[in-house]
């Protein structure tokens, strides 16, 4: 009969734009996945660091800081006014910015969105929502090592 | 003449372009008391060719690496002939294309261009804008020093607060989860190809966009226009729009060679953020405002508020030709005019504020 004919043509049709249209989908997310995955650069193994030697005792007068190397992010040694040494992790909490000890306000201050901290790194002032991580420091003789976690 | 004339014939004879002629010689741009207002977008084109002819010049002698890019600008300005001034012409451009730019949006939006039919030429515009802070954002890295450093990391900072794809965009701006060599090199790319790819695609949208539909009188001029005779686009408009173009080379020139663009010292990546930094100053409203955010609001980060806040912002002003119903039958609302009005004045005197120094 004309009718189912036409009826089976159009489903026929129907079929074929279903099969064109779910091919080109399909080369489309197989031609997308690999440009997806090859913009994200590959995890580099690094050997996790823990400890560094952040600075010589001699180089860190008291009232001053340093900014250290800790692993691939800066951290912040500082000598208090009554000679205490401490470490923290120098990347503003508030938008990543390297924070610096203030010697005329003795304590530590982000220069990018005037954050301030205190010399427990605690946010004391300004936008930063959180307080600067807290690294264990031991001295050695001249030596000030960091370490992290514990 | 004839050589002219004859080739004029040839290529007539084979592409058919007569009637590409007659459009031209008949498009008209209506005259009445805000007509000042079309001359701002061509200005920004300007700017953009500027950017286009300098940047290529810079690509003879960059090169966009953590260990040779700060060097490479370093010998452009100092060894190269005229180095200096190609750069700095390049800077002062790349801000003068966004004040241009900002000039244009806020005439297009204070006097309702942007309703229907006109929706798709303000999207493509807004993008085109975005586009243009996306290159002064990109090419901000390329000299690798100390500014420029911390305004990546703040910047892509603030990409990763982005909800659910935030972390997979800031490895992607990135090029892993510092900023390092690898995005610098990202940023270069960005900056050379896709950017000026995109936006010379989009470009030439929003021109067609322009041209099949030709300029909108303001609501409350048609009256204005009709009693005026049009100004015929070729070449009146043309010469006109010549003289702003040359206005613009004058402010360029002077600009470039009475105020060269500093270079900074290198970045370096394990320093503490130098005191008074700021980012350009089309950014500086955004900046100011997250500084007087405080840390937290109703329990939320403050810098999330303002982040989404801005958002939010940026997307209203994205769909006023949708939000601002009335305006598609002409009579637009006064509320999204004062809101105009209000976005301008707070653009406006945070910036003047900030480049005073008032801002703590």
């Amino acid at each position: 009969m004309p009718g189912s004919d036409e009826g089976s043509a159009v489903s026929r049709r129907g079929l074929l734009t279903w099969l064109l249209g779910t091919s080109l989908g399909a080369t489309l997310v197989a031609a997308l996945y690999p440009v997806f995955r090859f913009v994200i650069p590959p995890e580099v193994a690094e050997a996790p660091v823990n400890r560094v030697l952040a600075a010589k005792l001699t180089e860190l007068p008291v009232n001053s800081g340093k900014i250290f190397r800790f692993g691939s992010r800066p951290g912040l040694v500082l000598r208090t006014q009554d000679g205490a040494v401490r470490a923290f992790s120098a990347v503003c909490t508030h938008l990543n910015c390297t924070v610096q000890y203030r010697p005329d306000l003795q304590h530590i201050w982000c220069a990018c969105h005037n954050g301030h901290y205190d010399l427990q790194g605690k946010n004391i002032a300004g936008p930063p929502p959180r307080p600067l991580e807290a690294y264990k420091v031991d001295v050695s003789g001249d030596d000030v090592y960091v370490t992290r976690g514990t | 003449m004839k050589i002219l004339d004859r080739l004029w014939h040839t290529l007539d004879e084979r592409l058919e372009l007569a009637p590409l002629i007659d459009f031209a010689t008949h498009k008209e741009v209506p005259q009445h008391r805000h007509s000042w207002a079309y001359y701002f977008g061509g200005l920004t084109m300007f700017f953009f060719f500027v950017q286009v002819a300098t940047g290529i010049l810079l690509l003879l002698y960059y090169r966009p690496t953590a260990e040779a890019a700060f060097e490479s600008v370093q010998f452009i300005v100092t060894r190269v002939p005229f180095g200096w001034l190609i750069r700095s012409v390049h800077s002062w451009s790349a801000n003068l294309m966004i004040l241009a730019a900002f000039a244009h949006m806020f005439s297009v939006y204070l006097l309702g261009s942007y309703a229907k039919p006109r929706e798709l030429t303000w999207w493509s515009g807004f993008v085109l804008l975005l586009l243009a802070m996306g290159f002064g954002f990109s090419g901000y890295l390329l000299p690798w020093n100390e500014l420029a450093f911390f305004a990546t990391r703040v910047g892509t900072d603030m990409v990763s607060k982005v909800p659910l794809v935030g972390g997979w965009l800031l490895k992607f701006l990135r090029g892993g989860e510092e900023v390092t060599g690898a995005t610098l090199t990202r940023f270069f790319g960005f900056h050379v190809a896709v950017l000026p790819m995109i936006t010379t695609a989009l470009l030439a949208t929003h021109l067609a966009f322009i041209q099949r539909q030709g300029m909108h009188v303001p609501e409350g001029l048609e009256e204005e226009a009709k009693t005026r005779r049009p100004l015929r686009f070729v070449p009146n408009f043309m010469m006109r729009e010549g003289v702003v173009w040359l206005a613009g080379l004058a402010a360029l020139a002077a600009l470039a060679a009475f105020f060269p663009w500093e270079l900074g010292s290198k970045a370096d990546l394990f320093a503490s953020a130098p005191a008074g930094i700021k980012p350009e100053w089309y950014f500086l409203f955004m900046f100011e405002a997250l500084k007087l955010l405080p840390p937290h609001v109703l329990g939320i980060e403050g810098e999330l508020v303002g982040l989404g806040v801005f958002s939010l912002a940026g997307l209203v002003w994205f769909l006023v030709p949708v939000l601002d119903r009335g305006s598609s039958s002409g009579h637009r609302s006064r509320a999204f005019l004062l809101l105009g009005w209000l976005a301008l004045a707070y653009i406006v005197s945070f910036t003047l504020l900030s480049l005073a120094g008032v801002f703590k």
